[in-house]
């Protein structure tokens, strides 16, 4: 099978409405170690990334083009951390497409691995440090890993969101180094990291639309 | 329970707020043509001028875009509620008051302000814009002394902002208004204490918990945990641990002057903050330290947040003269 820029809006569509869907536990788990509004920002970028991509006319569209199109409206919505995390991360993945009509199985892990390496670019953050980017490189490396071993784009997807899932539940235990809630030190034990829970909600809504 | 606020819509709340900003101080502010989030002095950017750009997230006012005027900030990026504005206002802002001397970036030591101002700076750049930044870290609460690069920046800002503002209205270069900005934030400080919490206008929700009996000492602007939870003390005694925290860091010594902000996270009276700040005169007093200047009210808000905090600038004869310079912005006179 193959994905196209119409997948790709669909993709995005679905993002929109579950990350709306999640709002209010993802402000409430910023509440507890940040400053309570992660929901909303999130909601606001794909909220407008939805609009965004409403006006495009897909059969003449490039999943790059889109991916681009995508980060900007995410980033004008947003602003705060998530806004140049994202952009970012959709900037990288429309790069590692780039110049192709129609996406294959491994267009769309380069993709899901354009993405983790963007954030954690931006955000310079490593593994064990409480943020999003121990949800999005375990399951950048499970996606690969899964594709590598011969999986289909479904299969690996879901191996992405089951690595995705462990790492959020990993940050419970971690205390924060990078981002907002570092200065709290052992305070930010216990609880998940909001941007790690999003990511999640994130890649497992990319995983119901593309698998 | 939603928590009780005059507004229309969530969503609208920064650009309705903006709009009526825009309306209440027609001779000192205007928005950039085609960015509306990006708030320009009338009266202050030009030719040979270094610009002072600041900004970050609403619910602070009257930081940031009160403080856009003649001998302060030239132009404010304007967030949504706690959260950075996005690249494209910024750049406006830059391109707003370049005067062909360079642009400063000032702005509190937050993650999402840094990368959104750096990419920024990063577009100045191709627009041959050559830009700067000096984050501000006085808040004593968020980090160790060793580690004050950590820190958040929070309502000494106010005293920060006011000096570089001075040093570019001063026609001072680009590498002598950083110095002076650099020199204001490594000499102030400041403690907060939060009381009850502040609601975001989208969830119209108590941002954190705490008991009717209880304060939070070293909480954050954004409603982020402090340091400790307490009992709730006198005013004595809660301006007391603020300033032990303070004077451990500042050393002053007998014959030093200082400025004096207590400010209120949005709520707090101003009954309240004079009878902090009669303690603090107090405190001063007895260590010999004189006060050069006072400033009391809201200047760094937390939405609704009951609380309020102290901020001491340790004075040298160049900060003193900057904190002088006259400066006329929407919402602060001085000189």
């Amino acid at each position: 099978m193959t994905i196209d820029a119409a997948d790709l809006k669909r993709m995005f569509d679905a993002i929109a409405v579950a990350i709306e869907a999640d709002k209010d536990r993802l402000c409430q788990l910023d509440g507890v170690i940040g400053d309570a509004d992660h929901g909303i920002a999130m909601a606001l970028g794909f909220g407008a990334v939805r609009d965004a991509l409403a006006s495009l006319d897909l059969a003449t569209t490039e999943p790059t083009t889109l991916l681009n199109m995508a980060a900007k409206s995410f980033l004008n919505a947003v602003g705060a951390s998530s806004g140049p995390l994202y952009a970012t991360a959709f900037m990288r993945g429309a790069a590692a497409v780039k110049g192709k009509a129609t996406l294959a199985a491994g267009d769309v892990i380069a993709i899901v691995q354009a993405m983790a390496q963007g954030i954690k670019d931006r955000g310079k953050a490593e593994i064990g440090e409480k943020t999003m980017i121990d949800a999005w490189l375990p399951a950048a490396e499970a996606a690969a890993a899964a594709n590598l071993a011969g999986k289909n784009l479904a299969q690996s997807l879901e191996a992405a969101l089951a690595a995705a899932e462990r790492g959020a539940e990993a940050t419970k235990d971690m205390i924060a180094a990078k981002g907002r809630s570092s200065r709290l030190g052992e305070r930010s034990l216990g609880h998940m990291d909001p941007g790690a829970a999003s990511a999640v909600t994130v890649i497992g809504a990319m995983t119901v639309s593309l698998g | 329970m939603q928590t009780k606020k005059i507004i229309n819509d969530g969503n609208r709340a920064v650009d309705e707020m903006l709009e009526g900003i825009l309306a209440a101080h027609p001779r000192h502010l205007k928005s950039a043509d085609g960015s509306p989030r990006s708030i320009i002095a009338r009266d202050g950017p030009r030719p040979g001028k270094v610009g002072l750009v600041i900004g970050g997230g609403s619910g602070h006012e009257p930081t940031f875009l009160g403080f856009v005027g003649k001998g302060l900030a030239d132009a404010a990026a304007i967030g949504n509620v706690f959260a950075s504005p996005p690249p494209d206002p910024i750049l406006e802002c830059a391109k707003a008051v370049s005067g062909g001397a360079g642009v400063l970036f000032m702005y509190g030591n937050y993650a999402g302000d840094v990368m959104n101002f750096d990419m920024a700076a990063e577009m100045a750049a191709m627009d041959d814009i050559e830009v700067r930044t000096v984050l501000t870290t006085d808040d004593v609460a968020s980090a160790p002394h060793d580690q004050r690069h950590k820190r958040r920046g929070v309502a000494g800002n106010f005293f920060i902002f006011k000096a570089a503002g001075a040093a570019c209205d001063r026609m001072l270069s680009l590498n002598e208004v950083e110095r002076i900005a650099r020199k204001a934030n490594d000499h102030t400080f400041t403690m907060g204490v939060a009381l009850s919490p502040c609601s975001l206008p989208q969830t119209r929700r108590p941002n954190f918990e705490i008991g009717a009996d209880e304060m939070e000492i070293g909480m954050g602007i954004h409603g982020e945990p402090g340091i400790a939870r307490a009992k709730l003390k006198t005013a004595d005694e809660i301006t007391d641990e603020m300033l032990d925290k303070i004077f451990a860091e500042m050393a002053p010594s007998r014959g030093d002057k200082v400025a004096v902000l207590v400010n209120s996270l949005g709520s707090t009276p101003l009954m309240e903050l004079y009878i902090m700040n009669r303690r603090i005169r107090q405190r001063l007093d007895a260590i010999g330290v004189s006060i050069h200047a006072t400033w009391v009210g809201n200047y760094c808000t937390s939405l609704e947040m009951a609380g309020a905090s102290v901020t001491l600038m340790h004075l040298d004869g160049e900060l003193q003269t900057m904190l002088d310079h006259p400066c006329d912005c929407a919402m602060f006179r001085a000189g």
